[in-house]
């Protein structure tokens, strides 16, 4: 079992969930986060003066799989999420050691 | 008693009234979420006090030039010229929305550091006391009035909104600017919480607009329109150099300082918004909103930290606006110096300007001191941390 975390542009959320969706994957959790990664955040104005916008509004997806799927998962993420521009997101991915369906208690990769 | 005039004006005194709405969300849109209780709440109690003092003192000091009159006893029944008298209880209570819109122009430049309560003492001073004595020269029975002397304050300008702005610079010299504005050895942007909520606002204040300037007539007669007309040329015309001069300034139009535009010409145009033409009118609102970009950066760098722009748009316009009379005005006997009238009408503008400047900031600064000294002006640093609303009220504004 793997978990992979992608950190998105906000507005790729519906388009990958929706390609998800169609190739099939066991659950989905996403979260709004604020981040910087090496561009260090942006500059807005207020009131005729430039301010830092350190912490850039981006979405985490965090989906856990088994390790058959992963590669296709990271694919498809890649695919909508990239614009080619600075800030188009990370993905990371982890080894899953166990995983319980609250429901059953089941474990293992029959519960994901 | 003539019906339609006395309606007219009621119906002008509440869209002035409901001018409060729009500066508490302004205001409220202006600051950070963790001060918009405290700030809708001295924009909610003002117009009370605004009432109590008014009605209480500041009243008959303002139109009767003494103690006759408190608690609005002893009064005429009809005020006004002949063929257009009003009741006077539609008089007072138009009088007492201009005093309360004097009132509250402070509340958002002290903004995210003032305690509520010397915020609440300073307010019923204000009204009771210091703007009806200027009121009482300038609008009164007093000596500088259009009438005795021939000061073009038409709807107040500088019995308005120059009032509220020298007592709202008073205030920040007083409190000092918030925390973080002049970190880092640097001045830092501090920005608003709703950029919606401050356009609603600055909406309501446009149309509120329609009733302070038209209304000020005191009758519903052939100058309303005009007025009307020039209020709105005025307002424009800030608005677009406005946005104009901070797109070339700062490579965006920056659309806080759009809104305060539209106000600074608003403010401008009070003063003339009778006697000057419609060009008039709009050549004072284009020199409005300009002015208005470099007062913003003036007072930032000068240390003057003003979150909601109360001193660019009502205290440098509402000066600026009064002088523009004596240039622009169109009126027989009363020519400004683009209309062949000389420079007796600059001087008479500058008198009242410079007559409220000295009664106004000196007397501010001295309640604001004083107030400091017996209850205190500024918030603690943990609380103004935290936020006022949790500190000062008790309540935040959005709760889940």
């Amino acid at each position: 079992m793997k978990k992979i975390e992608a950190i998105i542009r906000p507005d790729k959320l519906e388009a990958i969930v929706e390609r998800l969706s169609e190739l099939g994957y066991p659950g989905l959790t996403y979260t709004e986060v604020h981040g910087h990664g090496r561009q260090k955040g942006m500059k807005e104005l207020f009131r005729g003066r430039e301010y830092d916008i350190k912490f850039i509004p981006k979405v985490k997806i965090e989906i856990v799989v088994n390790d058959s799927k992963v590669e296709d998962i990271i694919d498809t993420i890649v695919n909508i999420a990239s614009t080619g521009q600075i800030g188009d997101g990370k993905i990371f991915i982890t080894k899953i050691e166990d995983a319980i369906r609250v429901r059953t208690k089941e474990r293992g990769e029959g519960a994901i | 008693m003539n019906l339609l005039d006395t309606m007219w004006v009621l119906i002008a005194g509440l869209l002035v009234f409901f001018m409060n709405a729009g500066f508490a969300f302004v205001e409220s849109g202006f600051v950070r979420t963790k001060n918009v209780v405290n700030v809708l709440a001295k924009n909610f109690i003002v117009f009370a006090l605004s009432t109590f003092a008014f009605w209480t003192i500041g009243y008959s000091v303002m139109f009767y030039g003494g103690f006759s009159a408190i608690f609005y006893s002893a009064v005429n029944s009809l005020v006004g010229p002949e063929n257009h008298k009003i009741s006077e209880m539609a008089f007072f209570f138009f009088q007492l929305a201009f005093a309360g819109t004097a009132a509250t122009i402070v509340s958002g430049a002290v903004a995210e550091r003032i305690k509520f309560m010397a915020y609440i003492v300073f307010s019923l001073l204000l009204v009771a006391v210091i703007y009806p004595i200027v009121g009482y020269f300038l609008w009164g029975p007093g000596p500088l009035s259009r009438a005795s002397f021939g000061f073009i304050d038409f709807a107040g300008s500088t019995v308005v909104h120059s009032i509220g702005g020298w007592e709202a610079l008073a205030g920040v010299i007083v409190l000092g600017p918030r925390l973080g504005k002049y970190s880092g050895g640097k001045i830092n942007a501090i920005p608003g919480h709703s950029i919606p909520l401050a356009t609603l606002g600055t909406f309501i204040l446009w149309l509120g607009w329609f009733g302070f300037n038209p209304g000020s007539e005191l009758a519903f007669d052939e100058a309303v329109p005009l007025i009307a007309m020039n209020t709105n040329l005025a307002a424009i015309a800030a608005m677009l150099s406005a946005t104009a001069v901070s797109w070339v300034k700062f490579k965006k139009p920056d659309y806080s300082l759009m809104m305060n535009g539209l106000l600074a010409g608003l403010v401008a145009i009070t003063a003339g918004c009778y006697d000057v033409t419609p060009v008039g009118a709009f050549l004072i609102g284009l020199m409005a909103g300009v002015l208005l970009i470099f007062g913003v950066g003036f007072f930032d760098r000068i240390g003057i930290d003003d979150p909601v722009g109360a001193t660019s748009v009502h205290l440098l316009n509402g000066v600026f606006g009064t002088l523009m009379v004596g240039f622009f005005s169109a009126t027989d006997g009363m020519k400004g110096l683009f209309y062949g009238g000389g420079t007796a009408q600059i001087v008479k503008q500058l008198t009242g300007i410079g007559f409220t400047a000295l009664v106004v900031f000196p007397a501010s600064l001295i309640i604001w001191l004083i107030i400091r000294m017996i209850l205190g002006v500024r918030v603690s640093e943990k609380e103004e941390i935290e936020g006022l609303d949790v500190g000062e009220m008790g309540t935040e504004a959005y709760n889940s």
